[in-house]
């Protein structure tokens, strides 16, 4: 079980988070092409590596928030609020 | 002294303390101490199980958790537990034991039959064989495969234990209680560090309680851990935990124990758990694993009374068994002299050592050629003699070339054998830790880790008892941040072996038929590993699914390393080249009862009572699960039937009035400022002109275009919206309005609160629903002028705060009575009384879904399935057309999700009025259509409708609504196919007369 620290409860057990998918993934305004509306949709990156993602702390104080996890390792690089970039790893990821 | 093989004077067991259990209906006796396997030994029994496919006798290859064929189940009824260890099971007075795979008894078995069919049982066997013909599959093969397959039998009763579940914190956890566990553990703690060690055994030690010629600080070894143990004890901040197994290393530092806490109790305290699982998150683990001494693969090498050289000297040092009279040790370790030395010194022969090596030496060789015993350098052990025991083995040299010569029979009634250890990697590897080949010994040993862990002692290839000490001590303190630790000076040990073998033992001839095991537990051979590898898998992931290797409970602990060296030879790659298979947890079983925990019976899920559940039980309601609520179906009359009782309630709603506990609807306040424009968005309604006290039917689409939930949403203030969802759908909409909230529309000022369980929901439905209510509402003025369908008043009911929705989910005059949930008994009472001279009338989930399925309502999860849009269910007409924008508004206009062929929403009429269809049945175009046709629609409602006095169903069917009048059939398993006509789906008063009334 992963231990999640979340920006606004700090260091929790994942049973107490619901996982939210990619991250940094913009709702196009609904003017846009099929295509690009279906790519919001369903087109994910499936990243090998460094994931930016979405975790909501469900059982907690209810807030998402983003991470940076290595779907190979599971290991976390970062948490960091909704709305704010994606953090510089430099070189290190 | 019980046992004919029992040694005066040697062991850890109490013979003080005799304890009679019964194995296979003999009664055994041992003493308090001993395992099942100790225990039979010390009659001279070796006999213990048969393997899985062959059905060989089969006995104990080691003295603990590895046991690949000493399976056997305990207890009885709902307490048997099949497939224990033998070798690990504690004895206690009236244990019942049995062998498992035998019939009808242990020395006769038919099934021992499969061995002269073993060149017809070859690896693969069962992808080659069951293939053809298709038509067998069913009633041959898969009942055979069913009853040949596993290993003991499960119970079939309820388990009558209860078990336990821990979280727990630590900053360094150690895995394993020999002496890198123990040194590791003591300098850990003594850091100040909160330390938990485990040990699957009853006592720590290890290693370390079967050695009884090394010396620490010129104290025994046994004397040493009762010492440190002691010292461990002491410490406030050091958790010991016995028999208590770490089966799974997690993401995270979190590793779960598994502790088994009564199975050992004759009497176990009735408030006691059976077992414990641990859920240990740890700042830093300390992996003391130990290493497992390997098999070796010859011919014969599984017949009862061989066994690991390891296992004989623990039998002897911890439980004062001799494992026979007459000894042949074959080994390719220097360890098995310090065995066989043992051996000798406790009054049993060593008939002969067979020495893989060319030319052994060093001071255990020549102790062990003083002591008289024969040592034979460079010879293999062609094969072994016996059947239910062996007998004898023939040992013959190996010339320098790698060829076998003839050899010499030697008798004897125990062969033991050592391939050499193999570091446990089984935790490292499950955390994703790295491997690597180490050459000199020719294992795998623990690489780079992603987790805080380190490896101590034997299990990274550390096997000097001093440096195991170190080792431990420097793991500990590196784990707990401290500076110094414990010193200790071991003044007397073995050095520790060099050579080793893993593979095929070299033999004489090409041995054909032989059947050589490298998996015991699974009965694969060298021959099934090899043939795979002819058969072209190259990945040691394909011959192990191919051959089973590796598969059995045991997960391959003795064979991994064997089955790799013969790929590797057959290949001719190295080793490391080809790899080792995934170590998977659990290391060892773990009881299903252990993983359930507390989640059983009334504690498997939270159960959600509705505020009028006392009632409905006293009216003697009948009850369904929705979701985690438990909601009274109907309230069946003395002689009722569920038809009869749904129909009557039904009726009642049509000519008077029913009263229904909706309390489950999930209910959300969305509140502020910007309330308003955050309906706008995520609903595909329009919000902005719905006045106050006014309230209206919203759906929500995902952005896919597709519905995802609905309900009434009522207009309490500007700012404020009282939101219901479905029951279900209660926590899924809040989730998704926090969603797009805090994620999309950061803007908006607006909260969220879940008030479903605030709110009770009185339903109130039938023509004189208004009657029945109007005295009650402390002057409320809810006549149809004033209170018109759709309307909502917030006001009082005997006093109680009230939000009055006139709402209908029944096509009648209706109601719904928000109070909240603390008083809803209470206005519940009042409305109940009320009614009385009317005929109020309670109804159940049952009759609601009828009256809403006559009234063609929708709902969401039976009519959609997640891939229906508005328009497909009929609702077209509540998606806004001038919203810019809304939750699936984009998405909506694909044309794919108006394509005339989609499944559309209607309602279907059978031409017998009295046949009810089964929802779910496929609609297709004609009754005899060949096999197979595609469907037209299916239905996904069906019900007999007392309002229509027949039956009615709602159903998809792709373009229903331009198909009306037409007909379509439901294929039957049981009968012909059912002839249905599509119509609308309103059924009952499509001009919606009784609504507004
Ligand atoms: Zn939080």
């Amino acid at each position: 079980m992963l231990l999640i620290d979340c920006p606004y409860c700090g260091p929790r057990a994942e049973i107490e988070f619901a996982y939210g998918g990619e991250a940094h993934i913009a709702r196009p305004a609904a003017d846009v092409s099929e295509v690009e509306w279906s790519a919001f949709l369903y087109l994910r990156d499936n990243t090998k590596g460094v994931l930016a993602e979405r975790w909501r702390h469900s059982h907690g104080c209810g807030r998402f928030f983003n991470a940076l996890r290595d779907t190979r390792t599971d290991q976390f690089h970062a948490f960091y609020e909704i709305g704010t970039p994606r953090p510089d790893m430099g070189g290190a990821v | 002294m019980s046992g004919a093989f029992r040694l005066a004077g040697r062991g850890c067991i109490d013979t003080t303390r005799p304890v009679v259990f019964r194995f296979d209906g003999q009664m055994v006796r041992g003493y308090a101490g001993d395992t099942v396997a100790s225990a039979l030994l010390a009659e001279g029994r070796h006999l213990m199980g048969r393997s899985f496919k062959y059905h060989r006798p089969r006995g104990p290859v080691s003295a603990g958790s590895d046991e690949p064929n000493a399976l056997i189940g305990v207890g009885e009824g709902g307490r048997y537990t099949p497939n224990l260890r033998a070798t690990q099971v504690e004895i206690y007075g009236g244990m019942v034991a049995v062998s498992q795979n035998r019939a009808p008894s242990l020395r006769f078995d038919i099934g021992a039959l499969n061995t002269l069919a073993a060149p017809l049982l070859p690896a693969g066997f069962y992808y080659k064989t069951f293939m053809w013909p298709r038509g067998f599959w069913d009633k041959v093969y898969e009942p055979l495969i069913r009853r040949a397959a596993g290993l003991g039998r499960a119970p079939t009763a309820p388990d009558p234990d209860h078990y336990a579940l821990h979280y727990a914190h630590c900053d360094v956890l150690v895995a394993g209680g020999g002496p890198a566990g123990l040194a590791a553990a003591l300098a850990a703690g003594q850091a100040g560090a909160r330390v938990i060690l485990c040990d699957e055994n009853a006592e720590c030690g290890g290693s370390l309680l079967t050695d009884t010629y090394s010396l620490i600080d010129g104290l025994p070894c046994g004397e040493w851990v009762v010492r440190i143990v002691a010292e461990l004890q002491r410490l406030p901040n050091v958790q010991l935990l016995t028999r208590c197994s770490a089966f799974n290393y997690g993401p995270h530092n979190m590793v779960a124990l598994n502790q088994r806490l009564t199975d050992h109790l004759a009497m176990p305290p009735t408030d006691m758990p059976r077992e414990r699982i641990w859920q240990v998150r740890a700042r830093e683990v300390v992996l003391a694993a130990g290493a497992l001494e390997r098999v070796l693969v010859f011919e014969g090498n599984d017949r009862p009374g061989i066994m690991l050289a390891s296992a004989a000297r623990t039998y002897l040092h911890r439980y004062g068994v001799a494992c026979g009279r007459k000894a042949i040790v074959v080994t390719a370790d220097d360890a098995a002299y310090r065995v066989a030395l043992d051996l000798a010194e406790a009054g049993m022969k060593v008939a002969a050592i067979a020495d893989l090596r060319p030319a052994p030496g060093g001071p255990l060789v020549e102790a062990a050629r003083a002591r008289g015993i024969e040592v034979l350098p460079a010879t293999t052990i062609q094969r072994a003699h016996g059947h239910l025991r062996v007998t004898g083995a023939e040992l013959a040299p190996v010339g320098a070339d790698g060829t076998v010569g003839k050899g010499r029979t030697v008798s004897c009634d125990l062969v033991l054998m050592s391939g050499g250890f193999t570091p446990s990697l089984h935790l490292h590897s499950q955390a994703r830790g790295a491997l690597r080949f180490d050459d000199a010994l020719g294992v795998y040993l623990p690489g780079e880790s992603i987790e805080r862990v380190r490896s101590a002692g034997s299990c990274r290839g550390v096997f000097a008892l001093d440096d195991v000490l170190r080792d431990g001590v420097a793991a500990g303190l590196a784990a707990a941040g401290g500076e110094t630790g414990p010193v200790w000076t071991v003044t007397r040990q073995d050095a520790p072996g060099t050579g080793g073998f893993a593979g095929v033992l070299p033999r004489r001839g090409p041995g054909h038929l032989a059947l050589a095991f490298v998996d015991f537990q699974n009965d694969v051979t060298a021959k099934d590993v090899k043939l795979a590898v002819r058969e072209g898998f190259r990945s040691i992931e394909h011959v192990k699914r191919y051959t089973t290797t590796g598969m059995a409970t045991d997960q391959g602990k003795g064979s991994n390393v064997n089955a790799l060296a013969i790929v590797s030879n057959v290949l001719g790659r190295r080793p490391e080249e080809i790899g080792l298979t995934t170590y998977r947890p659990p290391y060892t079983p773990v009881t299903f009862g252990a993983f359930a925990g507390h989640a059983r019976g009334d504690q498997f899920d939270p159960l959600r009572l509705p505020p009028m559940d006392a009632w409905a039980r006293a009216q003697g309601a009948v009850f369904e699960d929705v979701g985690l609520w438990r909601r009274a179906r109907y309230f069946p009359r003395a002689g009722e039937d569920m038809a009869m009782a749904v129909a009557r309630e039904c009726r009642a709603v049509r000519a008077v009035a029913g009263i229904f506990d909706a309390s489950t609807l999930g209910k959300i306040e969305v509140a502020g400022p910007d309330a308003a424009e955050f309906m706008n968005r995520f609903y595909v309604n329009a919000w902005t002109k719905l006045g106050v006290g006014k309230c209206r039917y919203g759906l929500v689409c995902r952005d896919s275009g597709f519905v995802y939930d609905d309900g009434v949403v009522g207009r309490i203030a500007a700012d404020r919206f009282h939101v219901t969802t479905t029951t279900g759908g209660a926590a899924g909409v809040l989730n998704m309005m926090e969603d797009y909230l805090q994620t999309e529309w950061p803007d908006l000022d607006v909260w969220l609160t879940s008030i479903t369980e605030q709110w009770a929901v009185i339903a109130l439905q039938g023509p004189r629903a208004r009657d029945i209510l109007a005295p009650l509402v402390d002057g409320l003025d809810i006549s149809a002028g004033a209170m018109p369908h759709m309307a909502l008043r917030e006001g009082t009911i005997g006093g109680v705060p009230m939000r009055l929705f006139r709402v209908s989910f029944t096509g009648e005059l209706g109601y719904e009575i928000n109070v909240p949930s603390s008083q809803a008994q209470a206005v519940w009472d009042r409305v109940w009384q009320a009614g009385a001279a009317f005929g109020l009338t309670p109804y159940g989930t049952e009759a609601m879904h009828v009256l809403r399925a006559e009234k063609g309502y929708l709902i969401v999860g039976q009519e959609t399935d997640g891939t229906m849009t508005p328009g497909d269910v009929g609702c077209s007409w509540a998606v806004s057309k001038v919203k810019p924008d809304f939750i699936g508004k984009r998405a909506l206009a694909l044309p794919a999700l108006n394509a005339p062929d989609r499944l559309q929403m209607v309602g279907v009429l059978t031409d017998d009025p009295r046949l009810v269809l089964e929802e779910g049945m496929q609609l297709v175009p004609a009754a005899d259509s060949p096999m197979p046709m595609s469907a037209e629609g299916h239905v996904t409602s069906s019900y007999f409708s007392p309002a229509l006095d027949r039956s009615i169903a709602i159903a998809m069917v792709k373009g229903g609504r331009g198909r009306m009048g037409t007909s379509l059939y439901a294929p039957s398993l049981d009968g012909p196919a059912v002839k249905v006509m599509l119509v609308d789906p309103v059924f009952y008063d499509p001009e919606g007369a009784r609504l507004n009334g």
